[in-house]
């Protein structure tokens, strides 16, 4: 209990500090790679306490696809060299102070609800029996997964396609000057539209209007 | 103080949460800086509904923490990709310099 508690507080202590390194940083790629060691130390967290299964997606969607998303289009757009500006701003614009006091009060709510609240008495009882107790996380998730949220399941399915193809629309761009492979004048094309019969005569040779 | 408890991992996502708010709040930098706070935001999430699913022994937490994951990625596809437009047509994404909607 005791390693587990070192644990929980050396990747939550260093969860909350790449997270305030995200924010604060000077540099956009230095915030990535902070987002990157906040998502690692988070999937730490979720495979120390059972949810092994989670941490490891996790690993693979977010560090491997996203973060990698982010690292690539900030290299792409060059705005790495421009620097953070919101402290030496801060006497004309008048929006971080408010900022400030509504973080701090949304905090504190949160803070206090969590001391606040606790159980219905007999809450514990009614999901007991959801978790299969000598198989794995991954077995258990696969089981309900694909027989009770299938739909939801399918719709997520849905909601990545969409995402894909609006990210494909949205970016393509199409360029003057370029030759193109066109299928549907090369598959329309008729015998007499492309081969022509001229008789030559001797001599003169054939003029081929192209 | 040794003993982790669901309070604990209630308060990290609560911290976690808090600084990805402030993140969007102070941000003066480029929108790519916010959309990594929103992803922060959507972590503190997902740490919330996975100690809750973990301290009730409840699959259902885990399942929509697997949901809410999906839909991040989509979004982080889409804001990335609004942003590389932008940039092909603006020439920057500097927060204060973004003002064609006047807002």
């Amino acid at each position: 209990m005791l390693a587990h508690a070192i644990f929980f507080y050396f990747f939550s202590f260093v969860a909350i500090i790449s997270a305030i390194m995200v924010t604060a940083s000077k540099n956009t790629v230095h915030s990535v790679f902070f987002l990157i060691l906040d998502f690692i130390s988070i999937s730490c967290l979720f495979i120390m306490i059972g949810a092994e299964f989670l941490g490891m997606i996790m690993l693979i969607v977010y560090v491997g696809a996203v973060a990698v998303l982010f690292l690539f289009v900030v290299m792409m757009l060059n705005v790495a060299q421009q620097k953070n500006q919101w402290f030496k701003s801060s006497e004309t614009s008048t929006h971080i102070p408010v900022g400030l006091i509504v973080s701090l009060i949304i905090f504190f709510e949160l803070i206090i609800v969590i001391g606040g609240w606790k159980y219905k008495p007999d809450i514990i009882k009614n999901f007991s029996d959801s978790l299969i107790s000598n198989s794995t996380n991954t077995h258990t998730i696969g089981s309900v997964l694909y027989t009770e949220y299938i739909h939801l399941f399918q719709i997520s399915g849905m909601i990545l396609l969409v995402a894909m193809i609006g990210a494909i629309v949205l970016t393509f761009r199409k360029r003057e000057g370029v030759k193109r492979q066109n299928y549907f004048s090369q598959i329309s094309r008729e015998k007499n539209q492309g081969v022509e019969l001229v008789e030559v005569k001797s001599n003169e040779g054939v003029k081929i209007d192209v | 103080m040794f003993e982790v408890s669901l309070g604990h991992y209630l308060t990290l996502g609560a911290i976690i949460f808090t600084i990805g708010v402030i993140g969007i709040f102070l941000n003066r930098k480029n929108v790519i800086v916010i959309l990594m706070s929103i992803e922060l935001i959507l972590l503190a999430v997902n740490i919330n509904l996975v100690s809750f699913s973990i301290f009730l022994q409840d699959l259902s937490g885990q399942i929509f923490t697997l949901f809410i994951l999906t839909v991040a990625a989509a979004e982080a596809a889409i804001g990335l990709a609004i942003i590389v437009v932008y940039y092909r047509n603006a020439g920057t994404i500097r927060v204060e310099e973004i003002e064609n909607l006047k807002g």
